[in-house]
């Protein structure tokens, strides 16, 4: 029966199924175009610190690299383009043209691999949350606990502000305004993981006061004024009253705000160097899975698409069961 | 509840005062270094776009040094990737708070809930492959589409925060008038959650429409002027990253200027969401 | 408030023209991307029709337009006689620019850095790590070289820039050729940083002391980045200027008959600036309407273009090569 009960009912369930098959979609998607790139590297790409680099394929074996030999002939029909023809042949230099020869006939293979980007993104984050989480926290108590009624309102407005910021804007006044205070104090290089870390957690920063705020505002009154009737400092109130009621609240909006700094790209990209090297401190230059994605994607070949779809799916999956925690476990509403 | 260590003599009560006061002071000085963050980043905003700010900027594209075209594009792809996330985000959290049945309800909401803190590069990178690849390029559809799926959970969070506010008793109320309940909930709940509802999607329009990342490979950018969707379309954001990477001065200084001018729009748009909540409220 | 808004709205929207349909799009060489974009707004603003060329790299540029994803690629790695012929694509030199090695030496004033042609293979190999390193040294007797490390910047996308400076260097040494060949994305060895795009490598130049890399001479201009005095193939220390990159384009020679393949680098002549490079259009053969529309454009900026090709510096074509040129589109009926 077509009644318009029955029709806006339908509707509403497709609507709501949708989401859960676009989710489905992302999932499916991401690693159908990561799979060549899982298959030739297996688990081996999340520790691999090679990025686009060329290694030559030895052929001394035909049974063990058919495999071998097959990708390298799909890499070399692909690398047809690239090939240049005895530049020197007709050249002052001679006996060029067998050396050329020789090389044209070395199968060569270009490898990636993720541990760079992926150590990038953990350390980035890290950073981020060591440098907000205490601001946040301060920054809840302050609008939950301590500011006079009058000034809660503003207040919170405009650290949501602060939220509304778009990235880039961070990025770009990162590198411009912070970066150079942060390389006066720590030393190294303006471009390094800490100046994009820290960035990160400003931004960061609001998202997580907010939540962290409201999960204090929830504390019933009941319970902090027979702890003030009975003597207790606004410290103690908050320490041994406020927080372990909302703990779990709290646990929950600091691991949702890890899952979304995972994930930012333009406040990082601008500020931590796009450099595939491991850093050995933290004022070096590195990067992180998201600046990989945003650099490469717009003119990456088969290679290295499906490498970065690779990471793509590491850091969906991952960012996924971070946040899927948080909401799971510690920010159950009350329904 | 822990014990709360009280003791009568002054020694205690001085020193608990004193940690009070310290981590009080903390607090505030939290609160304090975000307003700070805050205000440098608006005031190196205004400072450096302003100089080279011109009501001109809005007349010219960027070929011309101008952001007509940019600005525009970006409000074309963000306000269709409103019309079609809206109609679906308020559909479905109708269906998760009025006909949820628990469990499969509950399934989505979390889902969605989820999906509002995905990495908006992945979702980009989602976009590429299913249309930007088969479509033999970059084009206004793609971008449009990437935004409409990072809005439409914002919107599905909203419908279900708004409507779970409205009292239980209006929709008692309009089926003892014997009303069905899609039209107890077209006709009574929606209009009762309509502000929070504008707000949220308000918020949710300012939000999308300062993105870049999903943006980037999936609608580009354009210098010129064009409404053709089917190629790289016009966008503030893109263009600002593109020039903020360039090594020019001249570059940058543009890149200031359009980030003033999109911050200011943004924040624009925030603002008024608010206000408009409150001037409801206060009716 | 709102009104003001509106009526900005209303008047940005009455000031645009009708939408314009005659868009060609290209991506490709970085290399001449900044003449490529001057030329197009000239060219818009004398015809109203749009040329929308975008970097990306000459890997990318030829990628795109072997797989027809763009009008036109522009290019500074040719594609050989065979490579167009296998993939049907007409190809033409539209400009010769400069590459120059650009440096962040803190004191130290722009030509007054003096490099010999072996140093600079040396600096590119890792070779030689330290400023102040005897290669560089000896003749630069003048200049007080610091004793830090040398940050070589290089790109890290597929570029002609890089094509064509690998040829200079496989030139001069043959070691270089063997090992790592002319290529357009190389293992760079040593102490490295990559940018993306001639952008990428001027911009970390820039923020980076100590630093030397290879750019196209227009973003050194526009990024006021220190260039150095370079040996050419005679032996002389030439200045990059308008007088050693026109000595070094007198040697070079464009056959229609190769699709005028030639690299023009490394020539003779005592004034010669031996890193010039030139950069080719290419385009499909099939698609007719659009090579028409691509011709046009070029044909124009034959015609009109020198002056704004010389004021950034590039050395535009000499009317006997566009005469050829025009010769070779009448004969693949584009033109």
């Amino acid at each position: 029966m077509l009644s318009k009960e029955y029709i806006f009912k339908r509707v509403a369930f497709l609507s709501a199924t949708l989401i859960l098959f676009i989710l489905a979609s992302i999932f499916i998607m991401l690693f159908i175009q990561a799979k060549p790139a899982m298959e030739k590297y297996g688990i081996h790409f999340l520790f691999d610190k090679s990025w686009n680099k060329t290694v030559i394929i030895e052929e001394k074996n035909p049974s063990n690299s058919k495999i071998n030999v097959s990708v390298s002939k799909k890499i070399q029909n692909n690398m047809d383009i690239d090939e240049d023809e005895n530049l020197f042949a007709d050249d002052d230099m001679p006996g060029i043209d067998s050396e050329n020869q020789d090389e044209t006939s070395v199968k060569t293979d270009t490898v990636f691999g993720g541990f760079i980007p992926i150590v990038g993104t953990i350390l980035s984050t890290f950073i981020a949350m060591f440098f907000a989480v205490p601001l946040s926290m301060g920054t809840a108590v302050f609008l939950s606990e301590i500011a006079p009624k009058q000034f809660v309102k503003p207040i919170g407005v405009a650290i949501e502000l602060l939220a509304a910021i778009p990235s880039i804007i961070y990025g770009m006044w990162g590198l411009f305004y912070f970066a150079p205070i942060v390389q006066k104090i720590f030393g190294g290089s303006q471009i390094s993981l800490l100046s994009a870390g820290l960035v990160l957690g400003i931004m960061i920063l609001p998202f997580m006061s907010a939540i962290t705020r409201d999960s204090l505002n929830a504390t019933p009154n009941v319970l902090k004024e027979s702890a003030y009737a009975l003597g207790a400092t606004q410290f103690e109130i908050v320490k041994d009253i406020v927080f372990p009621y909302a703990k779990v609240g709290i646990i929950g909006s600091i691991i949702l705000s890890l899952g979304r700094a995972l994930g930012e790209t333009m406040a990082v990209a601008f500020l931590i160097g796009s450099v595939f090297r491991l850093p050995h401190s933290l004022t070096d230059p590195s990067i992180s899975i998201p600046v990989v994605l945003a650099n490469n994607f717009g003119e990456a070949n088969n290679e290295m698409l499906s490498s970065l779809y690779y990471l793509s799916f590491v850091l969906f999956v991952f960012s996924f069961v971070i946040i899927g925690m948080a909401k799971f476990y510690f920010l159950r509403k009350k329904r | 509840m822990k014990n709360l260590k009280i003791n009568n003599s002054d020694f205690t009560r001085n020193k608990r005062l004193l940690v009070n006061k310290i981590i009080l002071g903390l607090s505030v000085s939290s609160a304090v270094l975000a307003l700070i963050f805050l205000f440098w980043i608006l005031v190196t905003l205004f400072i450096k776009g302003v100089t080279a700010f011109s009501l001109s900027l809005f007349f010219k594209d960027l070929v011309d040094n101008g952001f007509r075209n940019l600005i525009i594009g970006q409000f074309v792809m963000a306000t269709l990737a409103t019309l079609i996330g809206v109609p679906i985000g308020i559909m479905a959290g109708i269906y998760l708070r009025e006909y949820g049945n628990g469990k499969y309800a509950n399934v989505i909401r979390d889902l969605s809930d989820i999906m509002m803190s995905a990495p908006s590069i992945v979702i980009g990178a989602f976009v590429f492959a299913v249309l930007v690849v088969p479509m033999g390029g970059i084009n206004g559809w793609a971008g449009t589409v990437a935004l409409a799926i990072m809005l439409i959970p914002i919107v599905v969070n909203t419908t279900d925060n708004m409507l779970c506010l409205v009292p239980k008793e209006l929709r008692e109320a309009g089926i003892a008038l014997g009303a069905g309940k899609y039209r107890v909930i077209l006709d009574i709940i929606l209009r009762a959650a309509k502000t929070g509802l504008m707000t949220g999607i308000l918020l949710a329009f300012a939000r999308i429409i300062g993105e870049t990342a999903p943006l980037l490979f999936t609608s580009g950018t354009n210098s010129f002027w064009t409404i053709d969707m089917n190629n790289a379309f016009p966008s503030i954001t893109v263009s600002i990253y593109n020039l903020a990477n360039f090594p020019t001065d001249k570059a940058r200084n543009l890149a200031w200027t359009a980030s003033f001018i999109l911050t200011v729009i943004v924040l624009l748009i925030n603002l008024s969401g608010r206000l408009a909540t409150q001037k409801r409220e206060k009716r | 408030m709102k009104t003001i808004a509106s009526m900005t709205i209303a008047g940005m929207l009455l000031t645009t023209s009708l939408m314009s349909s005659d868009l060609v799009k290209g991506d490709g060489s970085s290399f001449v991307l900044p003449i490529n974009q001057t030329w197009a707004k000239a060219y818009y603003k004398a015809t109203g029709k749009q040329v929308q060329y975008n970097g990306g790299g000459s890997g990318k540029g030829i990628k795109d337009t072997v797989a027809r994803l763009v009008d036109f690629g522009g290019t500074d790695a040719p594609l050989t006689p065979k490579a167009q012929r296998k993939y049907k694509i007409l190809q033409f030199p539209v400009i010769i620019g400069a590459t120059v090695l650009a440096y962040n030496l803190p004191n130290i004033k722009s030509s007054d850095l003096k490099l010999t042609d072996k140093a600079i293979v040396a600096i590119a190999e890792g070779k030689v790590q330290y400023w102040d390193n005897s290669m560089i040294g000896a003749i630069n007797q003048n200049l007080h070289l610091p004793h830090k490390k040398i940050i070589f910047v290089r790109r890290s996308d597929a570029s002609g820039t890089t094509w064509n400076f690998t040829y200079f260097l496989s030139s001069i040494s043959r070691e270089w050729r063997k090992k790592y060949g002319v290529k357009k994305s190389i293992n760079w060895p040593g102490n490295n940083l990559g940018g993306k795009g001639n952008p990428g490598v001027s911009s970390i130049i820039k923020q980076t002391p100590y630093s030397i890399g290879y750019i196209e001479y227009a973003y050194a201009e526009e990024s006021h980045a220190k260039v150095a005095t370079v040996e050419n193939k005679d032996g002389f220390f030439v200045k990059p200027c308008m007088k050693t990159f026109q000595a070094a384009a007198t040697e070079a020679n464009f056959d229609p008959k190769k699709g005028f393949y030639a690299v023009i680098g490394y020539s003779k002549g005592k004034d010669s600036y031996p890193l010039i490079a030139s950069t080719f259009i290419i385009m499909p053969k099939e698609k007719i309407d659009t090579d028409k529309k691509i011709t046009a454009f070029y044909s124009w900026v034959f015609d009109n273009g020198s002056n704004m090709a010389k004021k950034l510096k590039y050395i535009p074509l000499p009317k006997s090569l566009t005469d050829k040129i025009k010769k070779y589109w009448k004969y693949n009926g584009v033109y």
